[in-house]
């Protein structure tokens, strides 16, 4: 065994510091989410979500070890084939899956059961680092932002023919390391554009007022500048087909899947329906709301274990945080996430080679989605998008491909001292 | 450009976690609206009911206790008929009935329990309990309503029933909630406080489908209810019992008292209700049947209806008389027919005669001597002066306003004052002449039985007399019985004046009421006929005996039976008989009376 196989001295020691502390306290919160004060289950009782929650972890801490004896070159060699054994066992999971609530999202025998869209996270992260790291890739160039694209859009794709929209939306926050890559900003500023068009047209019940606005602003636009009429042929296309966009968005939103377009108006009208479609942003804001400062104490939160939050354990842990230890518990945790992201964000920036540093980022990214979407879903600022809390979320899948997916830049980072700096 | 992006992605991480954090502040701290409706889901506030007391006899008796009632609730998930026609026929409902409560239960919540048969009594619970494991979703509450063992006594005891909404908003210290039993009459509404007990509170955790997770916090905040207090009533059971098998089909009042203590034995208006038609569900449709029932029986005479108390009053116009030096003993007046009516008797009479004789015209001019005085030279003034001073000794007799029985809406009846004469016929527009009806216990006054029975408890006792009251002890201990049934009340008049008084009395129903003679016990009675302008005279008769230690006093009206030596008279003669010795011993005088042909 080489002296660099292992690079204990290297680890970033705070970063698993904070993997571990999150871990640790999600495994509490699962055991006080599904609670019974009358049943009286040990947190270890394999019968309870809290005991099955441990195996998790352990066999995750075991992964944690082969990642971390493994030769640090063989994510990097392999990483295209894993991503492609991924995107096959993509393929065929809607026909070998099992289908629950008309999603075939799990794959495997009997009770052992993994969900590939979880982990085709990290071998899309894995891929698009191999691909991007040539020296000539350059992300303001069309032809290499198609292959990017390609890359991340595949998994897209096959997830969404689960169908899975929360987990196919998880991708998208890889356009963050892209950003960091260097993908011209004016993408960016067109994306948040459309996005807040989209919110305005869905928010606003008159898209007249809309409309209205954007011809004030096209006209104003034509009247400040040099009125040739190239310009204002322009202005005045880009007006109308905006126009024409918001009044397609109500078209569209009518014809996506009813619960889908239930999610996105209760993010408008938390009141729509509280005992339908906002039941679940509903009692979970109860469930956190009722928490206070310092919180119930820990046992003691009455929204969660009874079972008014759906998802409890699940997608709403979060929920179990905020009623048993208030604004101060999640402080503390949302402090915990930012400064892991914060912390890997560094270590991208040091590594030597383009492969880690863009492999850094694509986990930062989709930490990051993870975090903000599920808790801001929990609080009502999103609509509700069934994808876990990372490291918190009770569920193996859950807890394995965000262990792998951190692990493996980890690990990369211990070693990059061995490695030659190929920084393009 | 590119070096600023990773400070540009550093910067959006932060933000995000400032504004999840400021929403968080938001909807955890700043508003706490969440906190309530978490409350309101999970927590539910359970009353737990306390028993309400028990009330018995004098002698241990029950005359009130809660008789458990069990309702057949089901929770319609759970719930499995299996055989349906052998279900029916064990719960004793129809078919269309058992499908009728089960919709409505089902339409209500299939998984919250709601009352499926209401009202089983203890004999149908016991029939049925065994089955009751064949059919899960079942189980059975228990509630308690009030019953009566002998049916007496409704009057006294009261009801309870649902409090109203002018009750509920009445009650400042929000003890009560809707839908909860009050004591609406009687001793139940006067001791309400100490009957009720004290409610106590559950507090139990119930999951998002309303099923039960357990008491809340371990039950730190649960209080447990603490039952009402047994009230021991002064009423002797079997007295009256007797009282009202004596008035059944009459109309009237009995009350007798211990004088020594002022405890009221009994207390019987006639025509009475059984109380246990008051209870429960059947509480609206009888009280609307009684309560429109035109003999009245929910009116209690012998605290609400008031009579003019007639030749009864003599003897307490003798008493102040003697009190005051104007009669003695050897007073002697004439029988002046010309003055006002009277029968034929030996005349002239003295005081004791005039008492035995009931003599009209003797008090007539003794009444006269009482009143004008001679302390103004103006007869109008002089008589003012007289009528009010004289009042305010008549006022001491617990005449002219309602004595404090621990009973609700007691009258006072009416002594009247220089006031009501000067309204009637004008300031020193009247004298003597106008008021000479009161000597004989005519004119403008007015007495409950109750103050009648009271006043023979003076004349036994020899000038004063404890506040009538239907209660004796509380959870067993006389002392806990309100104060104001433990003072002693003198009337003014020394104990040597009521000699005479008792020995004419005993004296004067050898004449009178010769039918309320008893062997061995000696009786002092008097017998009244209060006028009744509107049919027959009503038959007074009040007593006290034995006349040497008397054990009992007591005031007996009977309506529109004429002479009050024969229905009145015969029935307290019986009265005293049945609880001094315990048994009667003249089955023709009860029968007299049971038959009730008292004209004739």
């Amino acid at each position: 065994m080489r002296e660099s196989d292992i690079q204990i001295n290297r680890v970033d020691w705070i970063t698993v510091t904070i993997y571990f502390t999150l871990v640790m306290i999600g495994w509490f919160n699962i055991y006080a989410a599904v609670y019974d004060g009358q049943a009286e289950k040990s947190i270890f009782d394999f019968s309870i979500n809290s005991g099955k929650q441990l195996v998790w972890i352990g066999t995750a801490i075991m992964l944690i070890t082969v990642i971390m004896v493994a030769d640090p070159r063989f994510f990097e060699n392999l990483s295209l084939y894993i991503y492609l054994i991924l995107m096959v066992l993509l393929v065929i999971t809607p026909f070998v899956g099992k289908e629950v609530n008309g999603q075939t999202l799990t794959i495997g025998f009997g009770d052992f059961r993994i969900q590939p869209g979880e982990f085709a996270k990290f071998a899309t992260g894995l891929a698009l680092a191999k691909v991007m790291e040539r020296p000539t890739f350059d992300l303001s160039k069309k032809n290499y932002q198609l292959i990017a694209f390609g890359v991340l859009l595949l998994p897209v794709a096959l997830i969404l023919l689960q169908p899975d929209t929360g987990t196919a939306m998880v991708y998208f926050a890889l356009l963050l390391m892209f950003y960091r890559e260097g993908l011209p900003s004016i993408y960016y500023v067109l994306g948040f554009g459309m996005i807040a068009i989209v919110l305005l047209a869905l928010g606003i019940d008159n898209n007249l007022y809309l409309a209205g606005a954007i011809v004030l602003v096209v006209v104003a636009l034509i009247f400040m500048g040099k009125r040739t009429w190239q310009r204002i042929a322009a202005f005045s296309a880009i007006g109308v087909g905006l126009i024409v966009f918001i009044y397609s968005i109500d078209f569209v939103v009518s014809k996506l899947p009813e619960h889908q377009q239930n999610r996105v108006m209760v993010l408008f009208n938390p009141n729509l329906d509280p005992l339908g479609v906002g039941w679940n942003v509903t009692q979970s804001k109860i469930a956190i709301g009722s928490g206070g400062f310092l919180g119930k104490g820990y046992l003691e939160g009455t929204q969660t274990k009874f079972d008014f939050v759906p998802e409890q354990h699940t997608d709403f842990i979060f929920c179990t945080l905020g009623e048993e230890f208030g604004w101060l518990g999640s402080f503390v945790v949302i402090s915990l996430f930012v400064g892991l992201l914060y912390r890997l964000v560094i270590m991208a920036e040091r590594q030597k080679t383009k492969f880690a540093r863009i492999y850094g980022y694509s986990v930062v990214s989709i930490i990051l989605f993870h975090f903000m979407v599920n808790i801001a879903m929990t609080i009502g600022l999103f609509p509700v998008i069934g994808i876990p809390l990372p490291f918190f979320s009770y569920g193996g899948s859950s807890l394995w491909s965000f262990t792998v997916l951190l692990f493996i830049f980890i690990k990369m980072d211990s070693s990059r001292a061995t490695q030659l700096g190929r920084l393009g | 450009m590119k070096d600023q992006r990773p400070v540009v992605i550093l910067i959006f991480i932060f933000l995000v976690s400032v504004v999840l954090l400021t929403k968080l502040f938001m909807i955890q701290v700043v508003d706490d609206s969440f906190m309530k409706r978490a409350e309101s889901n999970a927590i539910q506030r359970i009353v737990d009911h306390p028993y309400r007391g028990l009330v018995k006899d004098r002698n241990g008796k029950l005359l009130v206790f809660n008789n458990p009632i069990f309702d057949v609730m089901i929770v319609p998930k759970e719930f499995r008929v299996g055989d349906t026609a052998r279900f029916c026929e064990l719960f004793r409902i129809s078919k269309e009935e058992l499908i009728e409560s089960y919709t409505a239960a089902r339409k209500y919540s299939s998984v919250k329990p709601s009352t499926l048969i209401k009202q089983f009594s203890t004999m149908d619970f016991a029939r049925i309990q065994d089955f009751l494991v064949d059919y899960p979703g079942l189980f059975i509450t228990t509630r308690s309503v009030r019953s009566y063992p002998n049916s007496t006594a409704g009057h006294a005891l009261g009801y309870i029933g649902e409090i109203s909404a002018g009750q509920l908003e009445r009650d400042t210290l929000k003890y009560y909630a809707q839908g909860d039993y009050v004591g609406l009459s009687g001793l139940e509404r006067y001791y309400e406080n100490e009957l009720r007990g004290k409610k106590g509170v559950k507090y139990k955790m119930v999951n998002v489908r309303g099923v039960d997770k357990g008491p809340f916090k371990d039950g730190e905040y649960d209080t447990a209810s603490v039952p009402g207090k047994n009230i021991t009533s002064t009423i002797d059971m079997d007295l009256q019992l007797y009282g009202e098998y004596l008035m059944a089909g009459k109309t009237g009042s009995v009350v007798a008292i211990e004088p020594k203590t002022g405890e009221i034995l009994a207390m019987i208006s006639a025509p009475n209700y059984d109380p246990n038609g008051l209870t429960g569900a059947e509480f609206s449709k009888n009280y609307r049947k009684l309560n429109n029932d035109q003999s009245k029986p929910l009116f209690n005479r012998p605290i609400m209806a008031m009579y003019p108390p007639g030749s009864i009053f003599k003897i307490v116009q003798s008493l102040i008389g003697l009190q005051e030096g104007i009669l003695f003993p050897e007073t002697t007046l004439a029988c002046n027919k010309s003055l006002v009516a009277c029968h034929n008797h030996p005349n002239p009479v003295n005081l004791f005669g005039a008492i035995r004789n009931s003599c009209n015209p003797y008090y007539h001019q003794a009444f006269r001597m009482i009143i004008n005085q001679g302390k103004s030279s103006n007869t109008f003034k002089d008589t003012e002066i007289g009528l009010n001073a004289w009042r305010e000794k008549v006022l001491k007799f617990g005449l002219g306003s309602s004595l404090g029985v621990d009973m609700t809406n007691e009258k006072g009846g009416s002594i009247p004052s220089s006031k009501l004469y000067d309204r009637v016929y004008g300031e020193g527009h009247w004298k003597y002449s106008t008021i000479y009806s009161l000597s004989i216990g005519q004119g403008e006054l007015l007495v409950t039985p109750l103050q009648m029975a009271n006043l023979s408890a003076i004349f036994a006792n020899k000038g004063y007399y404890y506040t009538p009251h239907l209660i004796k002890e509380l959870d067993g201990d006389a002392t806990l019985i309100p104060a104001k049934y433990q003072i002693k009340h003198e009337v003014g008049i020394d104990a040597h004046h009521f000699d005479l008084i008792q020995d004419a009395m005993a004296e004067a129903i050898y004449g009178t009421a010769a039918r309320a003679v008893l062997k061995d016990i000696t009786i002092a009675g008097k017998t009244g006929t209060a006028q009744n302008p509107h049919g027959e005279d009503h038959s007074v008769f009040f007593a006290f005996a034995p006349k040497e230690d008397p054990k009992i006093a007591i005031a007996v009206y009977v309506e529109n039976a004429g002479w009050g030596g024969r229905a009145a008279a015969s029935t307290a003669s019986l009265m005293i008989e049945k609880y001094i010795r315990g048994s009667i011993t003249r089955p023709a005088l009860e029968e007299y009376v049971l038959a009730g042909n008292f004209i004739y």
